[in-house]
C-alpha cells in the first residue's frame, strides 16, 4: 500500500530533493561551472544538474584528477572557489592529489563528494571510502552532511572558509540518501556563525610602526614577495611601496607576477633555481620583509644560512606561518593589501641603501641567467623565450613540476599578476594541462599556454577530450626531452650519474595522439621550425599541441643542492 | 618540555581525530589526552599533555591547533596556577592476608578500594600524576595485574596570583 502511494507521488509531481537544494545553493553562491565526474553515489546530484541545465554549467572531465586540477587553475585565475564534484570511493580518492595540491598552494576549492547512504556507512559498502578521515589532514575543513536541513549552512560556511583568510580546499561529503532525500520544507536563510574561525586581516598598528622604524634604519633592506600578495590582490600596492622606498624585490616561485619582472628593482625569483642576485640578496640583507611567502625549504635552502644577518619582518594572513621556519622579529598577521596600505600611510623614512642597490645591480649584471646554444638541438630555455616573445609576455602560463617548470619560471618574465599557474608546494606532475583548461574557462579571452613535460603530460593527457568538446584554444607545449628531466638532472649531479629509470624509452606519437582527440598536433625539432610555426599556432583560434623536442642533457641552473645554503649555488656561470 | 594545553572545542563528530591527527602529522608527541563535556551545551574541553622541544615548537603547536575551525580556544596553562587531576584504577594481586597491609599503604594517598575478589583488589586513586606514579611504585611489589589511567585534566584556579610569586604548582614542569 505504502510503496504504491509513494511511486504514484514520484511520477506525478517530482518533489524537490536535497540535490536540487544543493544546486540552488551553488547558484546562490555565484557558481558558474562545476568541474565533475559522475558515479553511483552522486546520481541524485547529476539528476538535479540535468534539471538545472539552463542555470549551471557542468564540465565532464575524463578523470577526477583532471577535474580538480582544472578547478585549481580556475581558482588561481579568478580568486573564486573552484567547485568540484565526484562520486564516493574511487571518485573521492582520485581527488586526493588535487586536494593536497590546493592545500599546499592555498587555492580556494569547494569539493563535493558522494557518499554511500547513511544507513550503510561503516559497513564497507560498495564504493565506500572514509573520505572524512582521508581528507581531514589535506583540507582547510571538511563536512559530512547528516541532515538535509544542514545543507544551506554547510554550503555557506564552506564557501566562506575556502575563500577567506588563507584560502584552501573545503570538502563536503554527501551521503546518497541526503542528496536523494525529499525536501519537505523550504530552507530558511542562514547566517554564518563560526566562532572558531575569525581570520585577522588588519595589521597591528604597533607592528607596522616597528617595521617602518626598522626600514628607516636598514642599510640592506629587501622585500620577499610570495603568493599572498597575489591572493590579496596587492601587486599595485607592493610596487608602489617598493618604488617609494627603493626596495629591491625577490619573488618566490608562486609569487611570480606579484612584482613586475621588468621593474629595475626586481631581482627575479629566489630559491633552489633562483637568480644569483635574488639569492645573494636574501643572504646579505639586513632587513627582510616577507610579504605572503611561507619560507618554503625550496626557497630558503639550509635554514642555518638563510638571511643570517637579517631582521625578519613577516606579513602573513596565517599566523601559523610566522616563525614556523625562520625566527621573526616583526610579526604582522594581516592581509597583504591591508598591511601594504598601512605601510604606505606611514611617514617612514626611506633607508639609505644606495650602496646596496649598486651591489645588487652588479650581481644582476655579472651573474644573469644563462644557457648555451647548441648546434645539436633546441635549448628548452630558448623555447620558453620564444613563447614569451610570441605571446608578448601576456599569456597565462601553466606548468607541471620539474625542469620545464623552472625554465618557465626563469625565462617567461612575468610582468603582470595572475598569469602564472603552477604546482608549487606539492610539485604535482600532470597538473599543468588540466589547470590550463580551468584557467582558459576562467579567462576565455586570454591566451593560455600549458608548458608541460613529456612525462607529466602523460599523467593527465586524457583531458584532451575536454578541450576539444569545450572548444578551448589552449596551446599545449610539450617540452620533450624524453626523460623525467629533473630526476635525471639530480641523478647526474647528485647520484653519481646513475640514470635510474628516468629515461622514457618509448613515447606515443604525440601528434597522432592529438589528432586522435581531434586536435591539431605539430612536431617541432629545430629552432627554425619553431620560429616559423609559433606565430601561426598562436594565431589559430583553437587548441594545438606542439611536441617540441629539446636537448635531453640541458640542466636547470643556478642550483642550490639539497642541504646547502642559499649562497652556495652551483652553475652560476657557464663552465 | 612537557606542557599542559587545554582546548575548548565544538562538540562535533571527528573533532578528536582532527586534533590528534594534526599533532601526529606535525610530529608532536601526545603524552595524554582527555575529553569531556563542559558547562556549555555543544562545547567540549580537551586537556592535552604534549612533549615539545622548545618555545618555537610550542608556539607552532598552539597556532596549528588554533587554525582548526572546530577549535575555539587554545590555552597553554602550564605556567598558570592550576588544579591538575588524574584518576587511576589499579588492580593488585592480593590474598586476604595482604589486604590490611595494602590498606595501610593506600590510606595516606586517600585512595579507595573499590573492588575485592578472591585473589585481587582494585584501588581507585585521584590526584596529580606524580602522586599516582608514587602509589603505583609502592603497590608494585604486590604484583600489579592491570592499570587504567584517565589521563590528566586541569583548569585554572579561581584566583591567579602574580606569575612571579607563583611556586610551581604544576608538577609537570
Amino acid at each position: 500500500m505504502k510503496v504504491e502511494a509513494k511511486l504514484e507521488f514520484q511520477t506525478s509531481t517530482a518533489p524537490k530533493t536535497g540535490a536540487d537544494l544543493l544546486i540552488d545553493l551553488l547558484i546562490n553562491e555565484g557558481v558558474e561551472t562545476i568541474f565533475g565526474y559522475p558515479g553511483g553515489a552522486v546520481l541524485p546530484i547529476y539528476d538535479a544538474i540535468y534539471r538545472a541545465k539552463a542555470r549551471i554549467n557542468h564540465v565532464l572531465f575524463r578523470h577526477e584528477q583532471g577535474s580538480i586540477h582544472a578547478a585549481e587553475g580556475y581558482a588561481r585565475i579568478t580568486g573564486k572557489p573552484g567547485v568540484v564534484l565526484a562520486t564516493s570511493g574511487p571518485g573521492a580518492t582520485n581527488l586526493v592529489t588535487g586536494i593536497t595540491d590546493a592545500m599546499m598552494d592555498s587555492l580556494p576549492l569547494v569539493i563535493f563528494t558522494g557518499q554511500v547512504a547513511r544507513s550503510v556507512i561503516g559497513t564497507d559498502a560498495f564504493q565506500e571510502a572514509d573520505v572524512m578521515a582521508i581528507t581531514t589532514p589535506i583540507t582547510k575543513h571538511n563536512y559530512q552532511v547528516q541532515s538535509i536541513s544542514d545543507l544551506p549552512r554547510i554550503v555557506k560556511e564552506a564557501f566562506h572558509i575556502a575563500s577567506t583568510g588563507r584560502p584552501g580546499p573545503v570538502l563536503i561529503d554527501i551521503p546518497k540518501d541526503i542528496s536523494a532525500g525529499e525536501l519537505f520544507e523550504e530552507p530558511q536563510e542562514v547566517s554564518i556563525h563560526l566562532p572558531g574561525y575569525q581570520p585577522t586581516t588588519k595589521p597591528n598598528p604597533l607592528q607596522i610602526k616597528k617595521l617602518a622604524d626598522a626600514l628607516g634604519k636598514a642599510k640592506k633592506p629587501l622585500i620577499l614577495a610570495g603568493a599572498g600578495v597575489l591572493h590579496g590582490k596587492a601587486s599595485a600596492e607592493l610596487t608602489e611601496f617598493a618604488e617609494k622606498h627603493k626596495l629591491p624585490v625577490v619573488t618566490t616561485l608562486l609569487g611570480l607576477g606579484a612584482f613586475p619582472a621588468n621593474n629595475p628593482l626586481s631581482l627575479g625569483m629566489g630559491g633552489m633555481h633562483g637568480t644569483y642576485s635574488a639569492n645573494m640578496a636574501m643572504y646579505e640583507c639586513d632587513l627582510l620583509i616577507n610579504i605572503g611567502a611561507r619560507f618554503d625549504d625550496r626557497l630558503t635552502g639550509n635554514l642555518k644560512h638563510y638571511a643570517p644577518n637579517a631582521k625578519v619582518a613577516h606579513i602573513d594572513i596565517d599566523p601559523a606561518e610566522i616563525g614556523k621556519n625562520v625566527p621573526t622579529l616583526i610579526p604582522i598577521v594581516s592581509d597583504a593589501k591591508e598591511a601594504l596600505v598601512e605601510l604606505l600611510n606611514q611617514t617612514a623614512e626611506s633607508p639609505e641603501n644606495k650602496a646596496w642597490l649598486e651591489t645588487l645591480n652588479k650581481y644582476k649584471a655579472e651573474f644573469p641567467l644563462w644557457y648555451k646554444h647548441n648546434p645539436n638541438g633546441m635549448c628548452p630555455q630558448w623555447l620558453i623565450e620564444a613563447i614569451h616573445k610570441v605571446t608578448n609576455g601576456d599569456a597565462v602560463v601553466t606548468t607541471d613540476v620539474g625542469q620545464h617548470q623552472m625554465w618557465a619560471a626563469q625565462y617567461y618574465n612575468f610582468d603582470k599578476p595572475h598569469r602564472w599557474v603552477t604546482s608549487g608546494g606539492l610539485g604535482t606532475m600532470g597538473f599543468g594541462f588540466p589547470a590550463a583548461i580551468g584557467a582558459q574557462m576562467a579567462s576565455p579571452g586570454s591566451t593560455v599556454v600549458a608548458i608541460v613535460g613529456d612525462a607529466g603530460f602523460q599523467m593527465t593527457l586524457q583531458e584532451l577530450s575536454v578541450i576539444y568538446e569545450q572548444n578551448l584554444p589552449v596551446k599545449i607545449i610539450i617540452v620533450n626531452n624524453g626523460a623525467l628531466g629533473m630526476v635525471r638532472q639530480w641523478q647526474e649531479l647528485l647520484h653519481g650519474n646513475r640514470i635510474s629509470e628516468s629515461i622514457l624509452h618509448s613515447q606515443p606519437d604525440f601528434v597522432k595522439l592529438a589528432e586522435s582527440y581531434h586536435i591539431r598536433g605539430l612536431k617541432i625539432e629545430t629552432q627554425e621550425e619553431l620560429i616559423t610555426k609559433l606565430p601561426e599556432v598562436f594565431a589559430y583560434d583553437g587548441p594545438v599541441l606542439m611536441d617540441c623536442r629539446v636537448l635531453q642533457q640541458e640542466k636547470v641552473f643556478p642550483m642550490i643542492a639539497p642541504g646547502k645554503g642559499i649562497h652556495e649555488m652551483i652553475g652560476v656561470k657557464p663552465s | 618540555m612537557k606542557r599542559i594545553i587545554t582546548l575548548t572545542v565544538q562538540d562535533r563528530s571527528g573533532v578528536l581525530n582532527r586534533v590528534t591527527g594534526l599533532l601526529q602529522r606535525r610530529q608532536f608527541n601526545i603524552e595524554s589526552i582527555s575529553v569531556g563535556k563542559t558547562e556549555t551545551e555543544g562545547i567540549s574541553k580537551m586537556t592535552l599533555v604534549v612533549e615539545v622541544e622548545d618555545d618555537q615548537r610550542l608556539e607552532q603547536v598552539t597556532k596549528q591547533l588554533n587554525k582548526q575551525i572546530d577549535v575555539l580556544k587554545v590555552s597553554d596553562i602550564t605556567d598558570k596556577a592550576i588544579v591538575v587531576r588524574e584518576l587511576a584504577l589499579i588492580k593488585v594481586a592480593s590474598s586476604s592476608q595482604l589486604r590490611s597491609e595494602i590498606n595501610g599503604i593506600i590510606d595516606p594517598f586517600r585512595a579507595l578500594i573499590i573492588d575485592v575478589s578472591k585473589d585481587s583488589l582494585a584501588v581507585q586513586i585521584t590526584g596529580r600524576p606524580d602522586k599516582i606514579d608514587a602509589l603505583i611504585e609502592l603497590l608494585r611489589p604486590f604484583g600489579i595485574k592491570e592499570i587504567a589511567r584517565t589521563g590528566l585534566t586541569a583548569f585554572q584556579r579561581g584566583h591567579q596570583p602574580q606569575v612571579n610569586d607563583l611556586p610551581t604548582y604544576s608538577l609537570l614542569k
